[in-house]
């Protein structure tokens, strides 16, 4: 099993390149938005099981991401992000395990991979609140999609500024 | 070497104070740093880096001695893939400073008996390998190596009956890798032969007397061509003898140590002290038997160099040593994937092809692979990303012999074989060339290369929409191609008006879009006739399977839009839900309309099925009865249905530990309090106040037992009904064929058989614990051989 790989005894240790677990640690990133100390962030983020899912395509169905994501183990909630203004999806959601392990692995393992042909981004999440589920641009959908100066057919063309 | 100081670190942009002398555990850090990263790539050669690490730890012993140990002992359990060059390092370090080699031999002894106390077994293995190869780095004397030897094989001479007992094989398995190939190098053999010779003749006649009934269980295959997939040991035993026959000589492994044979061969050599195996214990666990996968051979890249064979000691320890790799760093794709392609002796042999052949070894492994599934489809995508000009080549390859072969596929890996591929092509545009394996289209759609097809075009599905399949695939694959997953919803036509039931789910429609209440809802449904009209006990809640219909029909067409609409639907309407689904009938008409209408739509079904069970709608016992109803037998032999089954087991089993561990920590926290209680002050003797406050703590101490013991006996309950189903379902297929005269093997037989063996391999620990009661209750000895073997061959992996 795979415990028995790195498991520290009294005479042996473990080694640090062994314990590496880049993909499960914490980004930079931390929600502007949240109501907390930085420290309560954090705290929150180490033990959370919901992760943030970004760069989804407008046309991704929550059926989807539960397909690729159940990869990893049960999903307890999946919540799409939605446009403030149309409530249609807006290219993010939220996916929640019943386990930190199986966010973990999918931070390890579907972080980076596809889905609907675009490679889409997984962080972890403090956890949801009513009113996260919908995105912080000006016209309604997430500021990325505000100021984007490339056109993107799954992400409504090109960025809210230049049409 | 040099090893700088920490304040020559150039720490730009950090403004922080410099300090001027390292803190010790910064030296034990850089110490590990060294340590560890020896051996990889450098400008320097690999042997004047180890005589230069040598100097520095040898300099480092008397203020750092029992880090330096630690190190040691940890890359040697841990590192396997580094062997020759930690023994070689420690070869050298013992030349340099006797006492510090005979700590160091001490100290892995400790380790070694540690590991074997606790059951790593597969570390214990790594800690013998290099013992042994401490012989040939002059570090510890021949004769003490060969006592050990001597027993483990005694351990296998213990036993009368010739079982697979593990403890055997145990023991054997540590002898046989310590002496593939290290040991039984060519100088050790030549001076102690006749030992040798005693102690391999020993094996030999254990390996002959011991049974394999359980081989069967952990193949991959069921067909001995093109590669025979045998036992762990007997392909160990071959390459052995191979060596043997070709001397003893290995020309495979980088031995670091001959380049310092003049230094070791003065140095002074430790004997090791008398070792025995811990005795076993009921607590003793040992790892599975395993099998050896083979799926390529030097005909399969003509090209390229030449694949050794597959009983050459080469193959033996490149696989192993790739598993080594995937196990140290199968959190890091990346890292693993680098790490995997940069092992030495790339032009020699076809790198590509035993990395992949490693990665689908586990992947495949029966019972379970040693990582969870995903990891291996990450790390092949990885692969193909740093070597995009032949890795997808080799890949291709490989799933086109993986589908040649399916017929004979167990129906286990073939699950794996179908998630991996689907999730794969997802990554790549669902790229494939789906005519080469238009032969499938000719063949009936219960055989296993239409069905994999068909398995693998719906989760494909399932990754992306259903028009993108239709287009991905030429025409002639449509009748393969998945339904697309649309509700059914039989009150929909005005056609339907005379069905019974059509106008109170005309009414629940209008009532459930105005937002009526549970109450409002019953008493809608109160108008609904029951057909079963006999049953009605007064109180009104009786079975009623048309109310059932009419409402989950109903609701379930109503949420159809999404998975968060439906699930909203079960929450709102729980109480009625709870309230028709009360009798074990009711539970099963729910979920046969559930199917009905959402048969289309397999994965809709596991989700409703998996919430149904987590808010009590349903249970497990009834999920598992509705699997085998006769209402699910045209679907019984497709994928989700066994997902739906397994995610419903493992439901049940987490709902036990669950339960158990909240009793654990309850019964920690009276033991904490009476701790407490007995430290304090002793002079308070009210015995009236203590028995108050463990009052509620026993309470719930009591309440958890009782809970504990209820979901044990549901957990047990599950298991004997879906035995005893399959018995039934086996047993009438196999009368059926007797007296027609047909032969049993059909493909819904192969499947059948094989999921039942999938539910003793993949919940082997639960099933253990109701080994009495299967064999007295259901596996007994009238049953029909065909499917009593099954049993008999579980009973004998567990021996």
């Amino acid at each position: 099993s795979a415990g028995l790989g790195g498991a520290a005894m009294s005479s042996g240790g473990t080694l640090s390149i062994l314990r590496s677990d880049s993909y499960a640690e914490l980004s930079q990133y931390r929600d502007q938005h949240f109501r907390g100390t930085r420290y309560d962030q954090e705290r929150l983020l180490r033990k959370s099981c919901t992760l943030y899912v970004g760069n989804l395509s407008f046309y991704t169905t929550e059926e989807q991401i539960h397909e690729l994501f159940g990869k990893s183990g049960d999903i307890k909630k999946v919540i799409m992000g939605l446009d403030k203004v149309k409530k249609t999806a807006c290219g993010f959601c939220f996916v929640e395990y019943y386990a930190r392990g199986d966010a973990e692995n999918a931070m390890r393992y579907i972080n980076g991979t596809r889905l609907d042909d675009r490679i889409i981004r997984t962080d972890w999440d403090a956890g949801f609140k009513e009113g996260r589920q919908y995105g912080r641009g000006r016209s309604g959908g997430q500021v990325r999609d505000e100021y984007r100066q490339d056109y993107d057919a799954g992400r409504g063309g090109y960025g809210k500024t230049v049409q | 070497m040099s090893r700088r100081r920490h304040s020559d670190d150039s720490d730009a942009g950090q403004p922080h104070k410099r300090r001027r002398t390292s803190e010790p555990s910064e030296i034990e850090e850089r110490l590990e740093s060294l340590i560890c990263r020896v051996g990889e790539k450098s400008n320097s050669s690999l042997e004047s880096n180890l005589e230069g690490l040598a100097g520095v730890l040898e300099a480092d012993l008397p203020n750092y001695k029992s880090k330096i140990l630690r190190i040691l002992c940890t890359v040697a359990r841990l590192l396997p893939e580094k062997l020759t060059v930690y023994t070689t390092l420690v070869g050298l370090l013992n030349a340099r400073n006797y006492n510090f080699g005979g700590e160091f031999v001490e100290a892995m002894i400790r380790q070694l008996k540690e590991c074997l106390k606790v059951n790593m077994y597969n570390e214990a293995v790594h800690l013998v390998r290099f013992l042994s190869d401490l012989v040939n780095c002059h570090v510890i004397a021949a004769p003490s190596m060969v006592a050990m030897f001597e027993n483990f094989v005694s351990v296998t001479q213990e036993e009368d009956v010739p079982q697979v007992s593990k403890r055997s094989v145990g023991s054997l398995g540590l002898f046989y890798n310590l002496s593939v190939p290290f040991v039984l190098g060519k100088e050790l053999y030549e001076k102690k032969d006749a030992e040798m010779d005693r102690l391999l003749s020993q094996t030999e006649s254990y390996l002959k007397r011991r049974q394999k009934i359980h081989v069967p269980m952990l193949q991959v295959w069921t067909a001995d061509k093109p590669h025979p997939q045998e036992e762990y040991l007997d392909c160990l035993w071959s390459q052995i003898q191979k060596l043997k026959k070709d001397r003893w000589q290995e020309r495979h492994i980088l031995r670091p140590y001959l380049a310092f044979d003049s230094v070791l061969c003065e140095a002074l050599q430790h004997n090791l002290p008398p070792f025995t195996p811990p005795p076993h214990t009921e607590d003793s666990v040992y790892p599975m038997p395993r099998v050896i996968f083979r799926m390529f051979d030097y005909t399969d890249d003509p090209e390229g160099p030449v694949m050794p064979g597959s009983h050459s000691v080469e193959r033996f320890v490149i696989e192993e040593n790739l598993h080594c790799i995937i196990k140290s760093h199968w959190k890091e794709r990346k890292t693993c994937a680098a790490q995997l392609l940069s092992y030495p002796g790339n032009n020699k042999i076809p790198l590509n092809y035993h990395i992949v052949e490693v990665i689908f070894a586990e992947l495949f492994q029966l019972p379970s692979p040693p990582h969870i599934e995903v990891m291996y489809t990450t790390l092949l995508i990885e692969l193909c990303k740093l070597q995009p000009g032949s890795l997808p080549q080799v890949l291709a390859q490989a799933t086109e012999m993986l589908y040649m072969r399916l017929d004979t596929m167990n129906t286990t890996c073939v699950d794996r074989f179908i998630n991996w591929f689907s999730h794969h092509l997802s990554n790549f545009q669902f790229r494939w060339s789906w005519e080469d394996w238009s032969d499938c289209l000719t063949q009936d759609l219960e055989k296993p290369k239409p069905k994999f097809v068909r398995e693998v075009l719906e989760k494909c599905m399932r990754l992306s929409y259903h028009q993108r399949i239709i287009d991905i695939v030429p025409a002639s694959f449509s009748v393969l191609s998945p339904a697309n997953p649309v509700c059914i919803y039989k009150y929909g036509d005005e056609s339907n008006r005379s069905l019974p039931g059509y106008t109170v789910a005309l009414c629940l429609t209008i009532a459930i879009k105005n937002k009526a209440s549970n109450d409002e809802i019953f008493s809608i449904l109160k108008d609904v006739p029951n057909p079963n009209q006999d049953d009605d006990d007064g109180e009104g809640f009786t079975f009623n399977p048309l109310k059932i219909e009419v409402f989950v029909q109903t609701l379930l067409h109503l949420a159809a839009k999404s998975f968060s609409h439906s699930f909203s639907a079960l929450a709102k309407f729980h109480e009625v839900f709870k309230t028709l689904a009360e009798s074990d009938e009711g539970k099963l008409h729910v979920l046969r309309v559930v199917y009905e209408v959402w048969k289309n739509h397999p994965q809709m079904i596991a989700v409703l099925v998996d919430k149904m069970i987590r808010t009590q709608i349903v249970d497990c016992a009834a999920v598992a009865n509705w699997i085998f109803s006769s209402e699910l037998a045209h679907d019984f032999t497709r994928f989700y249905i066994w997902e739906i089954l397994h995610s419903t087991i493992r439901k049940m089993n987490k709902h036990v530990l669950k339960i158990h561990k909240e009793l654990e920590e309850t019964k920690a926290r009276l033991a904490r309090q009476h701790k407490r209680r007995d430290s304090d002050d002793d002079d308070d003797d009210d015995d009236r106040s203590t028995d108050r406050e463990d009052g509620p703590l026993e309470e719930q101490i009591e309440r958890l037992q009782e809970k504990v013991e209820s979901a044990q006996s549901e957990q047990k309950n599950l298991f004997l009904v879906i035995f005893q189903r399959f018995i039934m379902l086996l047993t009438e297929h196999l009368v059926r064929c007797e007296t027609g005269g047909i032969d049993v093997f059909t493909p819904w037989y192969k499947s059948c058989i094989e999921r039942l063996q999938q539910i003793f391999l993949q919940h082997h620990q639960i099933i253990q614990q109701y080994m009495v009661t299967l064999e007295n209750l259901l596996f007994t000895a009238e049953l029909d051989h065909h499917i009593l073997a099954v049993f008999q061959q579980f009973c004998a992996l567990q021996a």
